[in-house]
């Protein structure tokens, strides 16, 4: 069809790069949304942006600087302690290197 | 005592009417009975904040009470507090618990200030409604069945139900002027950069602000007088001085210039809505403001440029939740360390978070960036541009908050899309980087309130004070109460 943007293996592809899982059944409803998204903001070709600069940021002053000064931080503890687990002042993950 | 506004709270306390303790007995036993239905707040700190009320009872009677000494307030959860659970309202961060608070935190009680709790929003800031908080839905305080607006829904039902005079709330494409607009109370969107964002679990890193929502324009300058300036844990936090909001409030209106956009009056707007924004006009005629009709030719794009922008920087900023580092991990036995991270994910974020991811890292992929992430911000600076030749012609922008009041519960929850096109009249501020307001200016059908929005260039709040408050002098729709929470 005309108007679809994207397939359910575009969109399997997408939920890999962005690592979510997506339940078998949640593939085609994601698909449908996401497309009708993307129909939407498909408006944007109306307009032609030939030689117009894109905004990244809002320039409204230069970044601050300030003096590169050590500080103490006690904060390694109470980091840790909102992780889901930890050992020895590390977060643990699942094993990586076989 | 909740409704009176913060200068006559600070009075009463000083002339020993009453206390911050007994204030904030006043602030919990309305929410502890109000709250079952209302659902506004996630987390409430009763024993801690009784136990700052009495230390500022006590600063009261030393003489040595700071700018908000004792007055209650609630914070949106994805604003981190060290002493309380920062949730963000999402299910994976159930019980999280910052390691800091925000800069605003400190800020806030170093004036003196009492966090009552967090209140709820939209997951992670997205949404127009606060249904898509994790946790619990949040009621429109003047009609049980219709929603707060969104994301900052639970700040701005705990002001109008006047749990607390005030609140912060974050606003990235309306999420402080929607729900403000949408419950009858007054809104801040500061300019990009005006507050700091130390410490804002961040959604969209371009667009991100936190402002005040209260009841007057004049409370909401209280805030932002403590909240606002340079901080150096923000590069992004500009030092641009902090003007005397206060002492500017009661400056005349005469020669204001309020520039009414062809593309905010038009068609689409609710009779109601168009009729009571025409009457606010009036008064500011009165007030001696002069209105110049003008365009923002590329309004009709924004809404589509807007969440381009906005959904690919929240594929990035929110790609640190990964079951690792914060909050709640789901992996089987045995499975990798990626199999963990899809799963956390899937389990953790509800399904507007991750059609926003989705859509965010589809616009920013190999193929596609041209295509959609750089057409956006190209329209972005065209949408700026219109800001800034009207503010060639006026000194602020008006139109309504909204085009209609705020939608029934479920209205839109199978149509995205037509949720995201009711910010037509919010996101430009965000795009444009641009301090903006919402306030009642009137009452829709079944007595829902109607806000009026005023954009300003930046660095301008002061005027956008100064002309809510100079509207609010000569009219008196802040001081209704929706009548289940009337003293």
């Amino acid at each position: 069809m005309a108007d679809e943007r994207i397939d359910l293996e575009q969109i399997r592809a997408i939920a890999h790069l962005a690592r979510l899982r997506l339940a078998d059944d949640e593939v085609e409803p994601m698909r449908r949304d996401i497309n009708a998204i993307l129909g939407y903001v498909d408006k944007l070709n109306e307009l032609d942006t030939t030689g117009v600069e894109p905004m990244t940021h809002v320039a409204v002053e230069r970044t601050p600087m300030r003096a590169d000064e050590v500080r103490e931080q006690r904060v390694i503890e109470r980091a840790l302690g909102g992780a889901p687990e930890v050992s020895d002042g590390s977060f643990v993950v699942p094993k990586v290197v076989g | 005592m909740i409704a009176r506004g913060i200068k006559q709270l600070r009075r009463a306390f000083d002339e020993g009417e009453t206390t911050p303790e007994a204030l904030v007995d006043e602030a919990l036993r309305r929410i502890e009975s109000g709250d079952s239905e209302l659902g506004a707040f996630l987390h409430l700190a009763s024993e801690q904040a009784r136990k700052r009320a009495s230390d500022s009872t006590l600063r009261y009677r030393a003489g040595n009470a700071r700018p908000l000494e004792g007055i209650p307030i609630a914070l949106k959860d994805v604003i981190c507090t060290a002493e309380m659970p920062t949730t963000c309202a999402s299910r994976l961060l159930d019980g999280y618990r910052p390691p800091y608070s925000a800069t605003v935190v400190e800020r806030l009680e170093g004036a003196g200030a009492i966090i009552v709790g967090k209140v709820n929003n939209d997951e992670f800031a997205m949404g127009s409604s606060t249904e898509n908080s994790g946790y619990q839905l949040t009621r429109n305080p003047w009609d049980p069945s219709r929603t707060p607006g969104g994301s900052s829904g639970g700040s701005a039902a705990a002001v109008a139900a006047r749990f607390v005079p005030a609140a912060l709330g974050t606003d990235t494409g309306g999420s402080i002027r929607q729900p403000a607009s949408f419950c009858g109370i007054v809104g801040l969107k500061p300019t990009y950069g005006r507050v700091s964002r130390y410490g804002l679990v961040a959604y969209a890193s371009s667009l991100d602000q936190i402002g005040p929502l209260a009841s007057s324009a004049e409370d909401c300058a209280e805030i932002l007088q403590i909240v606002a300036g340079g901080d150096p844990r923000d590069s992004t936090c500009v030092t641009h001085p902090v003007p005397s909001y206060l002492a500017e409030l009661g400056q005349p209106l005469a020669g204001l210039r309020l520039g009414l956009p062809r593309e905010y009056w038009g068609e689409g707007l609710a009779p109601d809505v168009a009729s009571s924004a025409r009457g606010a006009l009036e008064v500011y005629r009165e007030l001696g403001a002069e209105l110049v009709e003008l365009e923002l030719p590329h309004t009709e794009y924004a809404v589509a440029a807007y969440y381009l922008v906005a959904t690919a920087e929240a594929s990035s900023n929110l790609a640190r939740f990964d079951g690792v580092r914060y909050g709640v991990r789901k992996s089987a036995e045995g499975g990798s360390l990626l199999e963990m991270y899809k799963a956390t994910r899937h389990d953790g974020f509800g399904s507007e978070v991750k059609r926003r991811i989705m859509l965010g890292t589809y616009a920013l992929s190999a193929g596609y960036y041209d295509a959609y992430y750089l057409k956006a911000l190209k329209v972005r600076s065209l949408i700026r541009d219109d800001f800034l030749r009207a503010f060639a012609r006026c000194d602020a922008i008006v139109g309504p908050t909204m085009p209609d009041v705020a939608f029934p519960i479920g209205a839109y929850v199978d149509d995205p899309l037509q949720m995201y096109l009711t910010d037509i009249f919010t996101v430009t501020a965000n795009l444009a980087g641009l301090p903006a307001i919402s306030f009642p200016c009137g009452v829709g059908g079944g007595g829902l309130p109607v806000g009026l929005q005023l954009i300003a260039p930046a660095f301008a709040e002061s005027l956008l004070l100064r002309a809510v408050h100079r509207y609010q002098q000569a009219t008196d729709w802040h001081h209704r109460v929706p009548a289940r929470y009337a003293e």
